[in-house]
């Protein structure tokens, strides 16, 4: 067991990448065997996280050295720095990993029935576990080269996704703009890895971080890395991908493509915070981030109201719930360098904003996996066509529902619980950003009133007697995320003391993300 | 031996690489041209980490029987490699999805064979 937690991290990431090459292999024997290999190994690597998350709230945070005599010889002898690839998990990353497999096996699930009426369900999930690796070898890596790696390995997985429905001229045409936007993101942030790496020779982001000077070279390459991952998280004024992408990716696979947005939102908060943390003019930053954050929740929302496809109503909500994280945060990392507003309200933002990151991924999954259902039994996603469905769709009107309470921020649900975080800890650093946020939250639930009506109430449109329940796996895989919700919404300060504090404390905690890998810095 | 390259003719190079593709990007409505930028920018930086890593006169990073000397650097030639890799696939990508929206559409101009909107 204890060999087993500590090669858990790399094991999390080898297992899915070694399933994604099983499962053309598998699917020669037959549908069964390849969902079971595909199933098995992200349950597996769920598991794995789980225990990997257990052990870093009570031991601290976990290194692996790969190649190494024992994995946690970070340095090796004779040598001043770290020179071999290392994996850096810390309740931050972990915290990341805990979403990005849930979403997958939801996802996963969800997608057994919808490949059915497809071809190339071998190519589809390889694609599918390879999106898989590629985020939790983004949260996990603790070398700023392979951040690029697994950024690419996302992205290009996650554009092949998008335009897997090849026989739409309008999944070629999502699929290419993402790819388009990760191929130049991805090599801004190559550029920048190779500056950091002229100026200080290390690649290691705990050795970068120790030597970082904040040079005016610095100021460039952070502006990169910053600019490049807003793009990939589709932040306002950089989003145009994200409608078209989300809007068109097939079923199941929307949520983890989302999910892979919110892994490079954090990429972007480890390199604003570990990378480069106090060193920084934190409170610049900060009101930089804060402003991305309210044009993307603003923004966001207005574009939402207005649209008659389902999907891309979601898509431009999903870009204004990245506001709320980046409001979050943002705030919190303009008073990082001032200790008392820190504890008073600095702390409580930051939770607040990655409390969000969690509670969005299962909310916006959830709707994103009810839109896919209403497209899948009706074959349209125009909310004028829809109507009365919730006579014929019994089971995904009430996930919407639950979904549509949640991400508005409806109390109970968890939604409420994060938001109310954010507003109070933010009305502390400035209240007109809090009253913005508030008049967001108000026209989300607006928006999804809409669509509720448009899709579920009604009269039933004559064309649509025959429409029934979709399948039971993609009932399974909404459920998954569903019960989650209902779990999240009545203990909140459960989940927030077991998993969201101990991430809040590591991301601020940038001397000892250093020290664990360059000892006793 | 070998002469040293004056002006830092390795990173103007770069610089110019680079500003040439974003050029590309931002202005050219061709799907096809856009990803020959996209090549170009891939080139640019494949070149700074290689030019990051490149020592006047040094010999090749091996050691056994070295003779005496600067050694190149063999990370960023190992980055490079990798990078090389990776925007190959990307760059298949992204022509495989150019011939699918010129099926579609029988358009590569980026505002023709546009379908979504909004």
């Amino acid at each position: 067991m204890d060999s087993l937690v500590t090669h858990s991290s790399i094991l999390a990431i080898a297992i899915p990448l070694l399933a994604a090459f099983l499962t053309p292999l598998a699917s020669k024997v037959g549908d069964r065997a390849r969902n079971t290999v595909v199933i098995g190994a992200l349950a597996l690597a769920e598991f794995l996280v789980i225990i990997l998350a257990r052990d870093i709230y009570l031991n601290g945070l976990h290194v692996y050295t790969l190649g190494a005599a024992a994995t946690d010889l970070t340095i090796p002898e004779h040598y001043m720095v770290p020179v071999r690839i290392i994996l850096e998990v810390d309740a931050m990353s972990v915290f990341m990993g805990l979403i990005t497999t849930t979403i997958s096996l939801a996802g996963a699930i969800y997608s057994i029935s919808f490949l059915k009426q497809e071809t190339g369900g071998d190519r589809f999930y390889t694609l599918l576990l390879l999106l898989a690796v590629g985020m939790l070898g983004l949260e996990f890596t603790g070398d700023m080269f392979n951040f690029f790696v697994f950024l690419e390995i996302l992205s290009i997985s996650g554009a092949a996704l998008a335009a897997f429905r090849t026989r739409f001229g309008d999944a070629t045409e999502g699929g290419f703009k993402y790819i388009v936007i990760s191929a130049v993101g991805a090599l801004v942030v190559l550029f920048a890895v190779g500056i950091l790496y002229a100026q200080y020779n290390v690649l290691s982001m705990a050795a970068l971080a120790q030597a970082i000077q904040y040079t005016a070279l610095d100021k460039i390459a952070l502006a990169l890395l910053v600019v490049a991952l807003a793009m990939k998280l589709a932040s306002v004024p950089l989003h145009m991908w994200a409608p078209d992408t989300y809007s068109v990716a097939p079923a199941g696979t929307t949520p983890m493509i989302y999910v892979a947005s919110q892994a490079c939102l954090y990429g972007m908060f480890r390199v604003l915070f570990s990378l480069y943390g106090v060193s920084l003019d934190t409170l610049a930053i900060g009101w930089i981030v804060i402003v991305l954050g309210v044009l993307s929740m603003f923004v966001g929302v207005t574009m939402a109201v207005h649209q008659s496809d389902i999907k891309r109503l979601m898509a431009y909500h999903a870009i204004s719930q990245s506001g709320y994280m980046l409001l979050g945060i943002g705030v919190g990392l303009a008073v990082l360098a001032d200790p008392q507003a820190l504890a008073s309200y600095g702390r409580e933002a930051i939770s607040g904003g990655i409390f969000h990151i969690i509670n969005n991924a299962l909310y916006k999954g959830l709707l994103f996996l009810t839109a896919e259902a209403l497209f899948f039994s009706l074959g349209t996603r125009d909310l004028n066509k829809m109507g009365g469905m919730f006579r014929n769709m019994r089971y995904t009107a009430i996930f919407f529902i639950v979904g549509a309470l949640a991400i508005s921020g409806v109390p109970p649900f968890n939604g409420f619980t994060s938001k109310l975080m954010i507003y109070e800890s933010v009305y502390n650093f400035s209240p007109v950003l809090a009253v913005i946020a508030m008049l967001v939250s108000i026209v989300t639930l607006a928006s999804f009133t809409k669509a509720f009506q448009s899709a579920f109430t009604g009269p039933a449109l004559p064309q649509h007697d025959n429409i029934r329940e979709v399948p039971k796996p993609m009932l399974i895989g909404m459920g998954i995320l569903a019960i989650a919700i209902v779990f999240f919404s009545l203990f909140p300060s459960l989940v927030v003391n077991t998993i969201v504090t101990p991430a809040t404390d590591a991301l601020i905690d940038q001397a000892g993300y250093i020290g664990a890998v360059m000892g006793g810095a | 031996m070998t002469v040293g390259l004056p002006f830092n003719i390795p990173f103007l190079a770069v610089a110019a690489l680079i500003s040439i593709s974003f050029i590309i990007i931002l202005t050219q409505r061709n799907l096809i041209k856009l990803v020959m930028g996209i090549v170009i920018m891939q080139a640019g930086v494949n070149l700074f980490l290689v030019s990051l890593g490149y020592r006047t006169g040094g010999i090749v990073p091996i050691f056994t029987h070295a003779p005496e000397g600067a050694m190149v650097l063999p990370v960023p030639q190992a980055l490079t490699l990798t990078s090389i890799v990776i925007g190959v696939a990307c760059t298949a990508l992204m022509l495989s999805l150019i011939v699918l929206t010129y099926r579609h559409t029988g358009d590569t101009d980026a505002e023709k064979s546009r379908i979504l909107k909004g």
